[in-house]
């Protein structure tokens, strides 16, 4: 199949407002003949089933969380971008689209980019209407900071927990339309599978949670928006319950799953203590723009250090290694997350790693504290220093922090086209869990923009055209196909249920997240992708034989759930490998050893790799096609990056 | 590590809402002081899992203290001994070598048992269904900056803000009384000029979706807000109340 964008054509900046012209419309009276279901109710899915009902769609929401209130976009702190140039320094809707793709390192489509930093100004005004408290001035105006080493002040935020506000206003809007009857919501209830008839998505097959009651939900288009694959390295700052399984199942219907590779790597976490820790806590970015990174300049003194003979605050200056004001004077400690990151592994590669484990750098801000004074930091950063105290049991304001990368946001997702359709018609994604327009790396601010620029304004106008056309029939649940599938969710969950074995599936997924961070985390090469492969396969192998599954399926299981999340992510994990061993080029958070400048830069290969990479599933074990989509690049020109 | 410790769990094991539960005693060795409460279960999981028996069930997500999944009552107090965090946030290095640990669900008609530790919170949900929003259409808003709202008077929304939805205000109450959730969600919207046009209808269609979920009365003890882990101020009750007042006397057709 030959992958079309539906790109619009013309000049960028009229691209949207004629393909919205261009796109059919459902006319008022037959909406309300029309069912959508909305799977996932982050940012992206709380938007989009609100805003479609409030169109006259009936639809049904469905989330494996105890309340829609609950997904992960919760948890994101730092803020939301918008090219509102309220603070008059030189931002514009172009600004934020340049910005967007050159921090993606040129592996995103210009007109998709383009259309989110359009949006992203209504985001804002939208956000303000449902009554999202966003930070303001004294004079009653929003307030803005610089976000993620952006040159203007274009994030809104909400303190720190500018995720949960976002969300809350989005559920609220939800709450309106269910309160309305127009959406029908479904917690604690998980998608299995996609059903598809004539190769068209017309409905689901669900997995009540508590009961475990296995049901089909036909309709007239579904959506995915089920965030990013994260946890597919066990350890990463998404919650617990994050899976892969339900783009996965739409992967195995035929939706082509696109750069799977790109997964972005936060260089401020909290490091790893041992090996019960379930999930890696983040420590907002905005921390660097105070705190001074460095490493003992020698193994022997790092070595010191991880022994307790000698203390980080007793270190000399001329003992301390600041690797990136030394590697990158013109950035310093703000180099974007992809960068900051690697250097962080390469210090604790050559054994100057601190902490017990030796697996982490530190984050100080003694040079700031003696600058500001303390009671200017704790004004700042109080809420974080206090969250790091917490989990570590370590004063911040005493000692530096101890920091190191974790797994934080997958650029990768289900293959879409402008219309945010993926390769099944009838079945779009939305959000994190599709790929389109971060690129190889995502800047700071920008996932709350886009979840929410799918669902609230991209969504309501690109479903109409195709309900419009596939026309208001009813789709009965009756179907052989509804049936069939139904039948091969309940085959599998018994598969699962009959594993007998003597390991647990969390040690399955613990030591997959192992291969993963080894072979394809912050530094890849053929040789230890090969390698991730095979142990990646034998693995998969040994979990259908000897994993333990516990209970019954007519309960509440949450063993059983896990089960199958982590038998998807082993699937999964071995397509992210297939696809950073064909990509022979680095680029943002996919990083080759074989491609580096001379001075160990991230090297792009902008001849043979300006490509979208789109993978077709073949069947279990067998070898996945690869499509590939080009970019065209018509405004911008593909530069280096460089942050010396 | 030399200071780990060894536990005694009392864990509230019950099979489904209509099975009837108990407290079944289990061993928690060798825990790391730096390990978080929920991994400490996970580690007594894992123990479970390994000899074929059913695991605990308890809900978690985030572990980082803001979706609000997370819901134990642990030595007779929501989210444990610490004040201003959630379950999730709570390491074991809150508790000494030999400790005997109790942990239950969230108690509250309210709230009924799922399966063991998890509980149906969905009450909450159905409250902010019957009227938590503004009615505003996507697509319909004017400029953010149009409305200017005083510094003071965001901040203090935001404080209203930012409850999680756990629960652990009802869990802490004798009464089983939902009113500082209630108020802090009335209150968010109250403040904000956003959410006039609609403000004592909202208020008397969310009391009286609290009153029939079964949440009992306020009677000013506090207990909701110590125990908070947002630390959410029951100034929101006294605000929820004037509001409701207010509605019922001058305002009931709004």
């Amino acid at each position: 199949m030959k992958l079309d964008a539906k790109i619009p054509q013309g000049p960028l900046a009229e691209k949207w407002s004629k393909h919205k012209f261009n796109l059919k419309l459902v006319n008022p009276a037959n909406k309300r003949k029309y069912t959508v279901i909305v799977v996932g109710t982050g940012l992206a899915g709380s938007s989009a089933a609100a805003s479609l009902a409030q169109l006259g769609y009936n639809v049904k929401a469905f989330c494996f969380q105890d309340s829609p209130r609950r997904a992960h976009s919760i948890a994101a702190q730092g803020g939301i971008n918008g090219a509102k140039n309220y603070q008059n320094d030189g931002d514009s809707v172009y600004r934020l689209f340049y910005d967007t793709i050159k921090g993606g390192d040129y592996r995103s489509r210009e007109g998709n980019v383009y259309r989110l930093a359009e949006v992203s100004v209504n985001i804002i005004d939208q956000c303000v209407a449902q009554g999202v408290p966003f930070a303001r001035e004294y004079g009653g105006l929003l307030d803005n900071r610089s976000f993620g080493g952006s040159q203007v002040s274009r994030t809104f935020y909400a303190r720190g927990q500018t995720g949960q506000q976002l969300l809350l206003g989005a559920y609220s809007s939800l709450n309106r339309q269910i309160n309305l009857g127009k959406v029908k919501m479904f917690t604690r209830h998980e998608m299995m599978d996609v059903v598809t008839i004539d190769g068209e998505a017309k409905g689901i097959v669900t997995r009540d949670l508590i009961s475990g009651a296995i049901e089909t939900h036909s309709a007239h288009a579904v959506l995915l928006c089920t965030g990013g694959y994260g946890n597919v390295f066990y350890l990463s700052t998404n919650a617990m319950g994050c899976n892969v399984t339900a783009a996965w199942k739409a992967h195995k219907r035929g939706a082509y799953f696109a750069n799977p590779c790109f997964t972005q790597i936060h260089p401020t976490c909290i490091p790893v203590t041992g090996e019960h820790q379930s999930k890696l806590t983040l420590m907002s970015e905005s921390l660097r723009n105070d705190g001074r990174v460095w490493a003992p300049k020698t193994k022997e003194l790092a070595e010191k250090i991880r022994k307790g003979e000698l203390k980080a605050s007793e270190l000399k200056d001329d003992d301390r290694d600041y690797f990136l004001e030394r590697k990158y004077p013109a950035f310093g400690n703000l180099v974007p997350r992809d960068v900051a990151s690697r250097n962080a592994k390469e210090i604790v590669d050559e054994g100057r790693g601190v902490g017990n484990s030796g697996i982490a750098v530190y984050l100080d801000f003694a040079e700031s504290i003696s600058r500001l004074g303390e009671d200017a930091v704790r004004a700042k950063y109080g809420n974080l220093f206090d969250m790091y105290q917490q989990i570590t049991d370590e004063n911040p304001y005493k000692q530096p922090m101890r920091i190191y990368p974790a797994v934080h946001y997958t650029m990768g997702g289900l293959w879409v086209d402008y219309n945010l359709q993926t390769t099944v018609k009838g079945l779009y994604c939305l959000g994190e869990a599709n790929f389109s327009e971060h690129g190889a790396n995502r800047l700071g601010a920008s996932a709350l923009m886009q979840g929410l620029a799918d669902g609230y304004f991209v969504i309501p106008y690109t479903l109409g055209d195709h309900l419009a056309t596939i026309g208001p029939k009813e789709i009965d649940t009756n179907h052989p196909a509804f049936k069939e599938t139904q039948k091969n969710v309940v085959d599998r969950i018994n598969k699962l249920l009959s594993l007998k074995g003597n390991k647990t599936v969390s040690e399955y997924h613990r030591e997959l997240g192992h291969i993963m961070w080894e072979y394809c985390g912050m530094a890849r090469t053929e040789e230890g992708l090969i390698k991730a492969k095979g142990l990646i396969r034998e693995l998969k192998e040994d979990f259908w034989k000897n994993a333990i599954v516990t209970g019954i399926n007519d309960e509440f299981n949450q063993n059983l759930e896990n089960a199958g999340r982590v038998a998807d992510f082993l699937e999964l994990g071995e397509l992210m490998v297939d696809d950073a061993l064909d990509r022979k080029e680095s680029c943002g958070g996919h990083f080759r050893l074989e491609s580096q400048t001379p001075e160990g830069e991230a090297l792009r290969d902008d001849d043979n790799y300006a490509y979208v990479a789109a993978w077709q599933y073949n069947g279990d074990n067998q070898p996945e096609s690869l499509h590939k989509e080009e970019l065209v690049f018509e405004n911008v020109k593909l530069t280096q990056r460089s942050y010396k | 590590m030399s200071n780990n410790m060894n536990l005694t769990l009392k864990v509230w094991r019950q099979k489904n809402a209509k099975a009837k539960g108990e407290l079944v005693s289990y061993q928690a060795d060798h825990v790391s002081p730096d390990m978080s409460f929920l991994e400490m279960l996970d580690v007594v999981n894992e123990g479970l899992i390994k000899k074929g028996d059913d695991p605990i069930h308890f809900d978690h997500d985030c572990r980082e203290g803001i979706c609000g999944s997370c819901s134990l009552h642990i030595n007779g107090r929501p989210h444990g001994p610490k004040k201003g965090i959630t379950t999730c946030q709570l390491h074991m290095r809150s508790f000494n070598d030999k400790d005997t640990i109790v942990i239950e669900p969230w108690r509250a008609e309210g709230f009924p048992v799922i399966k063991d530790l998890s509980t149906d919170r969905s009450a909450f949900d159905r409250i902010q269904v019957a009227g938590g929003f503004i009615s505003v259409n996507t697509g319909g808003a004017p400029d953010a900056n149009v409305i200017p709202i005083p510094k003071v008077v965001a901040d203090e929304a935001f404080n209203s803000a930012t409850c999680i939805g756990c629960g652990a205000c009802v869990a802490a109450c004798k009464n089983a009384s939902a009113m500082l959730f209630v108020s802090a969600k009335v209150s968010q919207l109250a403040l904000l000029p956003q959410g006039q046009p609609e403000r004592y209808r909202r208020v008397q269609a969310m009391v009286a979706q609290m009153d029939a979920e079964g949440f009992g009365s306020c009677t000013n003890t506090g207990a909701c807000e110590a125990e908070c882990p947002k630390e959410i101020s029951i100034t929101n009750i006294a605000r929820m109340n004037r509001d409701y007042f207010t509605a019922k006397l001058l305002k009931s057709e709004e």
